[in-house]
């Protein structure tokens, strides 16, 4: 059980938006999907949700290509930030169109989140913050039950509590069912301990597909006099370089040298978001 | 209870950690349950799968085990063990780093050892 994602491209006018992008999104793991703005993890996900169509390629949902087939569409739940529900229409009409849809939907459930997030079922989506827009749909997301759910900027707009909140609630839910959650955002530090294995995309193409733990046991960082570092890095494969004064980082990938270093320099692990921004500079 | 997570070293390892140093204090005194993997995960906001790899590793080291059904207990015995390798590690994660910052700053050897027993003192007084 999987989505495949096999060599799609697409292409606005002469610029890729996505080229060549082959990965899997494995069976009951939280994905984090990573770029920058622009690099395509929205035309990504519209691909994967058949809402826009691949100039080549094609996307397996569990072996069975989801172009024109509501089978395999009905395994995915897609959360996206822009909204495709009618303006006017209520709370509990929309999670009441979402069950005739996906037939696991536990209004029971959802009920009883928009009870914890103080959102009232009667309001309509043209009347609610933006903070509350998401809110209404991460509650679909969470009560949804496919095996597959994505969530495009889940947190858009919620305060510091109630994106705890749906951190929780989401591990929580996770861990009573698995499914698959691709979490897509630019909030990297919040999710980097939630996430299981992380994909980077830059300017349309995967640069990175792999555990987090993976991705940030080999990435690290080292500082002290510009000429000892300079020296030290020779031989190394550099993504960034930080100066002040005499004083120099260079961020590295590699897995961290064993032994003595040279006197005067300091090594210190970089954290996923110093990561993300070095690998995805300029 | 809080953890504070830091960048230096996997996730997993501080759980693991956090779980050794609750026993020690005391906290989850032996043959006692503790936290399943769903309330780490929930609580500290981590992937479950980090939380399990992190008990695994007390698992594995006979600190804690799994009761079919019920969930993870402290084993007998645990907290002697955990003595033990913490005392192996003592040279490793204070002495050595201790010595390196007196060198740093020119701190004598025999200056270091009043210290220590400054130290000492100051926790008699206390």
């Amino acid at each position: 059980m999987s989505i495949e994602i096999r060599k799609i491209s697409k292409s606005y006018g002469n610029i890729f938006a996505l080229d060549q992008v082959s990965f899997t999104f494995e069976e009951d793991k939280i994905y984090g999907l990573l770029g920058r703005n622009g690099a395509g993890k929205t035309t990504l996900l519209n691909i994967i949700t058949n809402r826009i169509f691949p100039d080549t390629g094609e996307v397996l949902i569990d072996g069975i290509p989801v172009k024109e087939n509501d089978d395999a569409l009905k395994k995915v739940y897609m959360m996206s930030e822009n909204n495709f529900y009618p303006a006017g229409m209520k709370i509990k009409e929309i999670y009441r169109w979402t069950k005739e849809f996906y037939p696991d939907f536990d209004t029971e459930y959802a009920n009883k989140l928009a009870d914890m997030f103080e959102l009232s079922l009667n309001k309509t989506v043209k009347s609610l913050s933006t903070g509350y827009n998401s809110i209404f749909k991460i509650i679909i997301a969470l009560s949804v039950n496919t095996p597959y759910v994505f969530l495009d900027e889940p947190v858009l707009g919620l305060d510091a509590n109630h994106r705890d909140m749906f951190y929780r609630l989401l591990l929580e839910k996770y861990s009573e069912s698995p499914s698959t959650y691709v979490l897509s955002t630019h909030l990297i530090e919040e999710v980097s301990n939630v996430i299981e294995h992380i994909i980077i995309l830059k300017k349309g193409k995967i640069i990175k597909d792999e555990s987090r733990e993976d991705l940030m046991s080999y990435g690290y960082a080292v500082s002290g006099k510009a000429s000892l570092v300079d020296e030290f890095i020779i031989d190394k494969n550099v993504i960034g370089i930080d100066s002040i004064g005499g004083l120099k980082s260079a961020y590295i990938m590699g897995q961290v040298p064993k032994g003595n270093l040279p006197e005067g320099l300091e090594i210190s692990k970089m954290d996923l978001q110093k990561l993300f921004i070095k690998l995805t500079d300029n | 209870m809080q953890i504070n997570f830091d960048n230096e070293r996997p996730i997993f390892i501080q759980i693991a950690e956090w779980i050794e140093d609750a026993i020690l204090a005391g906290a989850f005194p032996e043959e006692t349950q503790i936290p399943s993997i769903t309330e780490f995960s929930v609580n500290y906001k981590i992937n479950p799968a980090t939380a399990l790899k992190g008990i695994n590793i007390l698992v594995e080291e006979g600190i804690v085990y799994k009761k079919r059904g019920i969930g993870m207990f402290v084993a007998a015995g645990a907290v002697k063990k955990l003595k033990e390798k913490r005392k192996e590690q003592f040279y490793d994660n204070f002495i050595r780093k201790l010595v390196d910052e007196a060198k740093r700053l020119e701190i004598s050897k025999d200056e270091v050892i009043n210290l220590l027993e400054r130290g000492y003192d100051h926790e008699y007084r206390n």
